[in-house]
């Protein structure tokens, strides 16, 4: 039915269960009575009576009695019951229905309360009335019981609140308001609210607490002095029973301990809750009760026997374990491992404390205390409950069998630590997996069975390793050391050692007393020799930093490198160590010195210095431990013409940064450490390794070039290697190998000849060291002079290491100081380039070094024939090509043939004459002649020169020569051209024709000039063929008719040949005539080659001859260049043709040269064409 | 009063541990250490279901027989781990969850100095930059260690 409840509180359907009993009246509640389970809730007056007569008589008496009965306990809480019998009724029908009994016992009990009474009709009957009375008495009768239990609860709840209320006062009892709640909370249970029976128990375990934590405070009141008695019985909780009817009584009796209190109290909760359906809250409950149980005991100063409080507490918690899996299915169990570990942890424990109180751990059994007190514990016991004598298993009966051996003990031991481990490790909780296993092997340990300890240690070590945590490492380490030594992994002992020598969480006293290990051990075994044990460096000191000296790390072979180390030992105490070597690997590179000079821009700023980062071994898992990311750019350039392919970003320490972290762990180090057993080791022998920082240095003589990077750092202290395997960072020095070198270059751009200049000695020394005295002889060809200046002292620009002052060399016998850089001066003789050897004679080779210096000459020289009549005249055109510019003096023209009848006149005025850079200088002279002039003449020009910007010189500079040679220079032929106007015409006339006369004449008589293939001899009368040819190439003139004729010329002085031609003038002015050209014309020897018409092939132009033939520049080395005119045109191909060939210009005297003759417009032209050229 | 107070890193190395010096620091190392195996179990199971509530307290991670373990866990994952002693009932979770906040203003501080690296440990002893601000958390640790908050 609903009940509806004061305060607030939500409806709830319950179930109220009643009993029935036989009205008396000394069940009725006295004043002052709080069982409420077994309260009169309500009563009932059950009447049969129909007989009004009978009713006055005894019935209503009697109900007046129960109801004076009822007042007298202020009870108002009743029902009369009136059942009616259709049989009887039948015979009082003549009763009026106003005057029943019914409505009499209404009138005389219920005046205002009608519902008090109810009418029960045939009740035996099967009929519907019968049925509608009894639903309507059974209403009546909840509804009335209901109110009435809820005016009692209410009245109930509150008088407890009352009695609450009053907990200050001295007389109160704990013990008796805990029956009173309590009886609330069956009442609770009875209408299955077991919420509120729970809240009841919860309410009452709070209060009690409350007072303990009072009384720890100093308010203490008198009933908790019943609690504090000392603890006789740890029998633990009884889950089992709903109730321990035992316990209770001992409460009521104000006789039970805290320990009794306590248990049953959860006991209650216990079952609530199980009813409830929530096993876990038990387990965590339970978890809570028991810390808080000892806490209380604690508080309360309630004296305790030792071990008895680890009983309890390990058989409460395999009990609440047992009711647990009692009342759920193993799948249950398994889900809820987090719930209930926390208790077979505890058990575990206490139970371990248990086993090293009584004397049950140690290795030699208990002794005779110990087994007193076990007999003490046991008895505290008690005997074991009926409920779980049965029982196969029983926390009572394994406590007991635990504590009888100590193999029992072991047993149980070992099983619980395992259950509890692997519960751990399947909910994840690892580290407390881990705890629970380092438990179990300081346990081994004890038992003296290390190699079982081990791997729980191991793995504990491993775990806080991996989550740097310096103390637990350190505690757990010191265990496993200990376990090390026991079994006899000397390697790892050592090992473990260092690690605990060097670490700074321990005691100066631990730490020194752990080095003295490892040196005794490294001392026994020193005599023994072979098998050494290698253990990591860096528990034993580590690297801090590198210095290289030199600094660049670079030597040449033969060279001494050394390199200091600091190294920061972790040992308490100084260590003698007998050798310290690095272990140096060796790679040959081709490219060394530009690979070094390369690695070292990079690591300038250390200047040799190579840090080392600290390692921090308790951090492997932080982020600080792993180095900083070493980025460097990298471009990818095509191999074949150098593009850019790739480009991007490398981490150079990747392998630092992505290894595993699990790998960090330097548990398994020594397997991981290979000895690299190298050819270059180097060795420090005899160090001791003070505490804290010390400098060791490593000379080495570099021997082969190469690269060599510093792999190993090992110190050996007997048989016991510390050996650090990779030196990291990167830490190499190289060895190069270069021969002493020598390079001459100049300091302009082109070495000039001629003049001083400056060229630069570079020598590169090498491996070679200078010595005082050396010095560099050079030899040199004559050509080149070597100017030495005293005041000029070499000055040395090292860019390797120094060498020693003082080398000097000698030139042309004078003494002068000269280093690998010096200045020098030569002269030289000029042609267009020349190379000049100069051979050098170093002291560092038995072979001379040869160098050889290009030198350009300044000038370019051209010469030519001028010729006026017979009269000639040699120029020279000198031309400054170089950038400077200079100063001419001296020009001299001189026959260096024998003629001694020429005579050169020089027609230049200056002496001396400046030539800048790009331009030219001409010089004139005349040759004169008395006899017959020679076919050829030979000539030398010389001018002397010096740079004007130069300062005034010590040598004096050979003067610049130019020879050439001119031949054929008489002239032969004087051709003179002459325009008249048409005869009787004052001037020419454009468009009309002029008449052209050309005048050959010649001018000598045969020579030896003449002598050729066109001369034609005839009876002593020679005679040449000559062709002309009137050539305008201004386009003037129009040659109308012949432009070209062959002449046959006597050789003979005066002869002349003369030649009419008509040209018209196109334009008017003065017009320059047109040119007549003289070739010599060379027969072809056939018959028919005469019979060639030349104007034929002069008409289809095919005639090439060499327009500038008579150009001075080619004059002197001109050879036949008549001769090219060639037979290109096709039509002529394979034609004998006969041959033209030009006269040396200087054979020809064009007398009309430069002429004009003025040519008037004629009249009639309307147009005037003016052209200006 | 607290007897340990720890901060533990994302990592779970720790940032920065102190216990009374009274006792044994190893215990409570280990206690810390242990309770850590919780803080993740109630992290990830928080993860799922408090993803949005903000609530950085975990509450009691694990009670012993005479300490109690509380935990508290920033959004950044860095654990705050303080020890009770049991028998210190005087400590409401009302005045743990304070003493976490408090904890939690005197962490971020430290991490509001400039010349703090996270993941380094809370240590006066290093660079003058940041010792200022660690000595004021080790300060505050201390009151904490001291006084009931």
């Amino acid at each position: 039915m609903e009940w509806r409840r004061s305060y607030g509180r939500a409806p709830k359907m319950i179930h109220l269960e009643s009993n029935f009993v036989q009205f008396k009246e000394e069940l009725l509640p006295k004043e002052g009575n709080r069982a409420l389970l077994t309260f009169p809730f309500l009563h009932m007056y059950w009447t049969e009576c129909c007989d009004t007569e009978v009713y006055k008589a005894t019935v209503k008496d009697d109900l007046t009695k129960w109801q004076n009965v009822l007042k007298a306990h202020s009870s108002v809480d009743w029902l009369i019951v009136v059942v009616e019998n259709d049989a009887k009724k039948k015979n009082k029908t003549n009763i009026l229905p106003r005057t029943s009994i019914v409505d009499k016992i209404r009138n005389d009990f219920c005046n205002k309360q009608s519902d008090r009474c109810v009418v029960l009709s045939d009740p035996l009957k099967d009929s519907s009335r019968t049925q509608e009375s009894w639903n309507a008495f059974l209403t009546k009768l909840r509804t009335l019981l209901l109110m009435s239990f809820t005016k009692n609860l209410g009245k109930f709840e509150d008088d407890m609140r009352t009695l609450r209320e009053k907990r200050t006062e001295p007389g109160w009892s704990f013990c008796e308001y805990f029956m009173v709640q309590e009886e609330l909370a069956f009442v609770f249970e009875m209408l299955q609210q077991f919420e509120d029976a729970l809240v009841q128990y919860d309410e009452l375990d709070a209060l009690f607490s409350q007072y303990v934590v009072n009384f720890g405070a100093g308010d203490g009141a008198n009933w908790l002095t019943f609690f504090c008695q000392p603890v006789k019985s740890w029998n633990g909780l009884i889950l089992r029973k709903p109730i321990d009817m035992e316990k209770r009584e001992s409460i009521q009796r104000r006789e039970a301990t805290l320990l009794d209190l306590r248990s049953y109290l959860f006991s209650r909760q216990c079952t609530l809750l199980l009813f409830l359906q929530r096993p876990w809250e038990v387990a965590q409950r339970a978890l809570e009760l028991l810390h808080n149980c000892v806490q209380e005991l604690k508080l309360l100063e309630v004296s305790v026997p030792p071990g008895a409080l680890d009983c309890w507490v390990f058989l409460s918690c395999l009990e609440v374990l047992q009711r647990i899996e009692g009342c759920c299915d193993r799948a249950q169990i398994d889900s809820n491992i987090a719930h209930t570990v926390g208790l077979w942890s505890y058990a575990t424990e206490k139970l371990k404390s248990l086993g090293y109180l009584c004397g049950l751990v140690s290795e030699k059994g208990p002794n005779s205390e110990d087994l007193n007190r076990t007999v003490d514990l046991l008895a505290g016991l008690g005997a074991e409950r009926p409920e779980t004598a049965n029982a196969a298993q029983s926390p009572y009966k394994k406590l007991k069998e635990a504590l009888s051996s100590v193999e029992a003990f072991e047993k149980h031991y070992l099983d619980l630590s395992h259950a509890t481990i692997e519960m751990y490790t399947s909910i994840g909780r690892i580290r407390s997996a881990k705890f629970v296993g380092k438990d179990l092997a300081e346990f081994y340990m004890r038992k003296k069975s290390p190699q079982k300890a081990e791997t729980y240690l191991q793995g504990a070590l491993k775990n806080y390793l991996a989550e740097g945590w310096a103390l637990p490492i350190t505690h757990t380490r010191k265990q496993l050391a200990e376990c090390q030594k026991h079994l006899g992994q000397m390697e790892n002992y050592l090992q473990t050692s260092s690690l605990l020598a060097s670490d700074c969480h321990l005691t100066e006293e631990e730490r020194k007393y752990f080095c003295q290990e490892i040196l005794n051990f490294a001392s026994q075994q020193s005599d023994s020799l072979g098998h050494k044990i290698v253990l990591p460096m860096h528990s034993f000191a580590q690297l801090r930093d590198l210095h290289f000296d030199p600094c660049n790390a670079v030597v040449h072979v033969g060279g001494i490198l050394s390199f200091e180390i600091t190294m920061c030992s972790q040992m308490p105490v100084p260590v003698h160590v007998e050798q310290i070597a690095v272990n140096v690997h060796f790679s040959v590179e081709k490219n060394s010195y530009r690979k070094t000079a390369e690695w070292l821009t990079k690591h300038k700023t250390s200047n040799g210095i190579i840090n080392f980062p600290a390692e921090t071994p308790p951090f492997p898992a932080s982020q600080n431990s792993l180095p900083a990311l070493e980025l460097y750019e990298m471009f990818e350039r095509s191999p074949s013409d150098n593009s850019l392919n790739t480009t991007g970003i490398i981490c150079r320490n990747v392998h630092m940064l992505l290894r595993r972290q699990e790998s960090s762990s330097s548990l398994d180090m020594p397997s991981g450490i290979a000895l690299e057993e190298g050819v270059h080791v180097l060795k420090c022998s005899d160090v001791t390794l003070e505490p804290g920082p010390n400098r060791i240095t490593f000379r080495t003589q570099a021997k082969e070039p190469g690269t060599y990077t510093l792999r190993q750092l090992c110190a050996s202290v007997g048989p016991v290697w510390f050996v650090l395997p990779h030196i990291y960072p990167i830490v190499q020095y190289d060895v190069y190998s270069q021969e002493p070198q020598l390079h001459v270059t100049p300091l302009t751009d082109s070495l000039l000849a001629g003049i001083p200049q400056k060229v630069k000695f570079t020598v590169t020394t090498g491996h070679y060291t200078i010595k005082n005295g050396d010095s560099l002889q050079l030899s040199n060809a004559e050509a080149m002079l070597i100017l030495c200046q005293t005041e000029n002292r070499a000055v040395i620009y090292s860019n390797t290491r120094a060498p020693a002052p003082g080398g000097e060399s000698d030139m042309l016998g004078t003494p002068e100081p000269h280093r690998k850089h010096k200045d020098k001066q030569k002269t030289g003789h000029c042609m267009v380039t020349t190379d000049h050897k100069v051979s050098i004679d170093c002291p560092w080779s038995i072979y001379s070094t040869v160098i050889s210096l290009t030198f350009s000459v300044p000038f370019q020289t051209t010469h030519a024939l001028l010729s006026a009549g017979t009269r000639k005249y040699v120029q020279v055109c000198v031309q400054n090509l170089s950038e400077l510019d200079f100063q001419l003096s001296d020009s001299n023209l001189i026959d260096t043939g024998d003629s001694t009848d020429l005579h050169l006149i020089p027609l230049n005025t200056q002496s001396q004459q400046r030539i800048s850079s790009k331009q030219s200088v001409f010089f004139v002279w005349e040759l004169k002649w008395t006899q017959e002039p020679p076919p050829s003449l030979h000539c030398q020009f010389s001018v002397g020169f010096s740079p004007t910007s130069e300062e005034r010189l010590s040598v004096s500079l050979k003067p610049y020569t130019y020879e050439f040679q001119v031949e054929n220079f008489f002239t032969l032929y004087n051709v003179k051209a002459e325009i008249f106007p048409t005869s009787g015409m004052e001037y020419c006339r454009t468009g009309s024709l002029c008449s052209l006369e050309v005048l050959i004449t010649r001018l000598s008589d045969l020579l030896e000039a003449d002598k050729d293939e066109s001369l034609t001899e005839s009876d002593e009368y020679f005679s040449t063929k000559l062709m002309y040819e009137v050539v305008d190439n201004s386009s003037n003139w129009a040659v109308c008719g012949k432009s070209c004729g062959v002449i046959s010329m006597p050789v003979a002085a005066q002869a002349t040949h003369r030649v009419h031609m008509e040209v018209m003038p196109l334009f008017a002015g003065y017009l320059p005539l047109p040119d007549v050209r003289l070739f010599k014309y060379l027969p072809h020897h056939s018959a028919h080659s005469s019979q060639l018409d030349a104007d034929s092939w002069i008409e289809n132009d095919s005639l090439s001859v060499d327009k500038h033939m008579d150009d001075p520049l080619d004059s002197s080395s001109v050879k036949s260049r008549g001769s090219v005119h060639s037979t290109s045109s096709g039509e002529h191909k394979g034609l004998p043709m006969p041959r033209l060939q030009a006269l040396p210009a200087g054979q020809v005297f064009n007398a009309s040269a430069g002429m004009q003759i003025l040519v008037i417009p004629s009249q009639d032209d309307h147009v005037l064409e003016v052209s200006v050229t | 009063m607290a007897v340990c107070v720890a901060v533990i890193a994302k990592e779970n190395y720790p940032l920065y541990i102190r216990s009374t010096p009274t006792e044994n620091e190893l215990k409570f190392h280990y206690m810390v250490h242990t309770s850590l195996d919780v803080v993740d179990e109630k992290v990830s199971a928080m993860g799922k279901a408090l993803v949005d509530q903000r609530e950085l307290y975990l509450g009691l991670l694990y009670p012993t027989e005479d300490y109690k373990v509380y935990g508290y866990v920033t959004n950044s994952k860095v654990k705050f781990v303080m020890v009770v002693d049991s028998s210190n009932t005087a400590l409401r979770d009302n005045e743990i969850r304070s003493m976490f906040r408090k904890l939690h203003n005197s962490y971020t501080d430290v991490m509001c100095n400039p010349f703090y690296n996270p993941g380094d440990r809370i240590q006066s002893s290093g660079n003058l930059g940041i010792s200022l601000s660690c000595r004021a958390f080790d300060t505050m640790v201390t009151s904490m260690m001291i006084q009931v908050c």
